[in-house]
């Protein structure tokens, strides 16, 4: 063979020319690189397993919120003289061998001469099947309109206290129902009042540094210095008697934001002082925006989603701070219902060892300060997506 | 490091005068006072000779007189009807309720709260140290999963139930008498090792109890801390110079995750303190927290105030000393004057 035979014949590609080819993005990078900030927090977030799932559960109690009188067997009021402090009864579906249905046993009631206590075994004689989406209890719906429609019902005559009765001898896992609708939405209101006075005060003082900084700085120090709860005692001590259930429980709320809102401030006020040297920043004052409209136009937009992350981490604390002082009996009273309300029942060592089941409204609230924290933590991971 | 000191001490001096101010401003709130009730009470059975020490009291501590006055007298820079003497001359006030000086009532239970807080804050230490330190150093592992969750259900759950249920089973397990921080024969008794021994026996609850959430959130810090400090460049380098992990460890990240453990102590303090006082007031510790509830409820304003005073105080002194050690381990603090914090 010939030396000539062995070179490479000339080769030119047809492919059109293309010197970016290398560079080109693949539709994933694409997708990425278009999509807005909010999306891809949201992808960001969606990867935190613990997280969404605490999302999910927060979403159904404060979905139940809404139709709390349609999810309650019972109405909040109605009490059952003959069960004063009625165990739970347990849903069954097998009665000797057979089928039934979902059902409870119901009570067989004897006092204890001895004690004075009240002893309930179940009698597997008489048979209460459950009814669903049935007519019950009466109730104002939202407190406007009437209705008696529910999504369970004990059977006619019969009885369904699946967490047992209280003292006066009301079905416990209606007042829990109830009393989400209290306790959730006092969270919110607390760091709607703690968000505003944050913003502001730590907002005026990360935009304009100096004295004034210096000034708000030393203040939140000392608020920050006070013991959240004996000052919550003494303030909400201080709510009249006069007023009413709704004014005490705006004015809890008050108080529960009143005393949060330094974490908040600082956490503004440090971003601010970095965001405001930035070029953008200096362009809209140049163009003579008015401080309200930087900080609100420019600079808060920009870590908004760490905001949230950090409120979402509060709310807890307000939840636990409300039960506390209700516990305590100085926050919310009677008639109005939250989970401190009913712990309140709890206060003493008897409840602990003779009626457990009175505890039951600390599993609500531990459920939904757990997942206020997930949530708060898959927020706060996903606020800055660019990381 | 002198310097420093002088300067955060000078600062206390307008952080505590607003504080008593709000303090202040706080127990007056409520409409009327213990003794108006109490005189209207006595005009209606008619009883004039306790009436006229109630009216002395009222001149005595210028309840008729404008709140401002009032405040500046309950302070000590103002001279009221004994001449200057409040808060800066050690005179806290009279109890109206219990008819007696508030210092008299209240110093073996400020006593009391203080060794608590002292021994929850000691506790959380020993505690979310070395769990901190370890979780760690041996990030998602089986030990660090589990431990975290603790901390998480640790921090939801309400303190005040802990302590019921705790309780409950120090009583049937262990036999420990129910409530208080020691046994009751001691109470009125001086100070004696029998004594210390029954705080001590009886101190464990109120310590877990308060102490659970604070140590929750401390192991979090301190584990995001060092993760931060392990990642980084000098700890690699140190790594493949062959540097004996455990003294790698010790050397330099600790000593830079520690720097937040101690300023914590600012924060932690205020919230341990909130903290006992519900627990307190579920156990009856003799604490100053079930006493300051009575005291709010019964408008004893002198009593309360001087409890939220003493409480605040705490806090305060709390601060000071994590703002000092964090001065002593971060020349950068010291040198800048704090503004680096």
């Amino acid at each position: 063979m010939s030396a000539t035979d062995e070179r490479l014949a000339h080769y030119v590609s047809t492919e059109p020319f293309a010197p970016y080819a290398a560079e080109k993005l693949t539709p994933e990078q694409e997708r990425f690189y278009r999509a807005s900030q909010w999306q891809i927090m949201w992808w960001k977030f969606k990867r935190h397993r613990i997280a969404v799932i605490a999302a999910a559960v927060l979403l159904v109690f404060y979905g139940s919120i809404l139709v709390s009188e349609i999810l309650a067997p019972y109405n909040l009021h109605t009490r059952n003289a003959t069960h004063i402090y009625a165990p739970p009864q347990e849903v069954r579906f097998m009665h000797e061998g057979r089928f039934v249905g979902p059902f409870v046993y119901g009570y067989r009631m004897q006092l204890d001469m001895e004690t004075l206590r009240r002893e309930y075994t179940p009698d597997p004689k008489r048979i209460y099947p459950m009814r669903f989406f049935c007519r019950g209890d009466e109730y104002r719906f939202w407190g406007m309109f009437d209705g008696s429609f529910h999504l369970a019902c004990p059977a006619e005559g019969g009885t369904l206290y699946l967490l047992g009765t209280d003292r006066l001898g009301r079905d416990l896992l209606s007042r829990i129902v109830y009393g989400t609708r209290i306790s959730l939405t006092i969270g919110l209101l607390g760091i709607a009042v703690s968000f505003l006075i944050g913003i502001i005060l730590g907002g005026i003082s990360g935009y304009y540094g100096g004295w004034i900084d210096n000034v708000i700085q030393r203040f939140i120090e000392m608020v920050r210095a006070f013991p959240e709860l004996p000052l919550w005692m003494a303030l909400s001590a201080a709510l009249p008697v006069t007023w009413s259930p709704l004014l005490v429980y705006f004015g809890i709320t008050i108080i529960l934001g009143l005393l949060d809102w330094p974490g908040l401030a600082r956490a503004v006020r440090s971003k601010l002082l970095a965001l405001r040297e930035e070029d953008f920043a200096t362009a809209a004052v140049l163009m003579g925006a008015s401080p309200q409209r930087v900080i609100g136009r420019h600079l808060l937009p920009s870590f908004t989603s760490h905001l949230i992350a950090s409120a979402t981490l509060s709310v807890p604390g307000m939840i636990l701070g409300e039960t506390a002082l209700s516990f305590l009996g100085l926050g919310l009273r009677p008639p109005v219902t939250s989970w401190g309300v009913l712990l309140n029942e709890a206060q003493n060592i008897n409840s602990v060892a003779l009626y457990p089941w009175i505890m039951a409204s600390v599993a609500p609230v531990f459920v939904v300060v757990l997942a206020f924290n997930f949530m708060g933590d898959g927020l706060r991971d996903a606020a800055d997506p660019y990381r | 490091m002198l310097n420093y000191t002088f300067r955060r001490l000078l600062l206390m001096i307008p952080t505590l005068l607003v504080i008593s101010f709000v303090v202040f401003v706080i127990i007056q709130l409520p409409p009327g006072d213990f003794l108006s009730n109490q005189i209207a009470e006595l005009k209606s059975q008619g009883d004039t000779g306790s009436l006229e020490k109630i009216e002395f009291l009222r001149r005595q501590y210028g309840l008729d007189k404008p709140f401002m006055e009032r405040y500046a007298t309950w302070v000590g820079i103002w001279p009221g009807e004994r001449g200057f003497s409040g808060l800066l001359q050690g005179d806290w006030g009279w109890s109206f309720e219990h008819d007696l000086p508030v210092k008299d009532l209240v110093g073996q239970r400020m006593l009391l709260s203080f060794i608590l807080n002292f021994s929850v804050i000691l506790f959380t230490w020993a505690v979310a140290f070395p769990i901190g330190v370890y979780v760690a150093t041996h990030q998602y592992s089986w030990s660090d999963h589990s431990l975290t969750l603790l901390g998480y259900v640790g921090l939801a759950t309400p303190n005040f139930l802990l302590a019921l249920v705790l309780l409950y089973f120090a009583n049937i397990e262990f036999g420990l008498s129910i409530g208080g921080i020691m046994d009751p024969e001691f109470l009125s008794q001086p100070w004696s090792w029998a004594k210390i021994g029954s705080v001590l026996t009886h101190l464990w609850i109120p310590v877990i109890v308060i102490g659970t959430s604070g140590t929750a959130a401390m192991i979090r810090r301190l584990r995001a801390n060092l993760l931060d400090e392990l990642q980084k460049q000098y700890v690699v380098t140190a790594r493949a110079k062959g540097m004996p992990p455990f003294r790698l460890l010790v050397k330099y990240p600790l000593r830079m995750s520690l720097n937040p453990f101690v300023s914590d102590i600012g924060n932690l303090l205020p919230s341990v303190i909130s903290g006992s006082a519900i627990v307190a007031v579920v156990l009856s510790l003799q604490t100053s927290g079930p006493m300051l509830l009575d005291a709010i409820r019964s408008q004893d304003t002198y009593l309360a105030g001087s409890f939220l005073m003493f409480l605040s105080m705490l806090a305060v002194i709390g601060t000071l000393v994590s703002d000092l050690l964090l001065a002593a381990l971060d020349p950068r603090i010291r040198l800048t004057g704090g503004a680096a914090k």
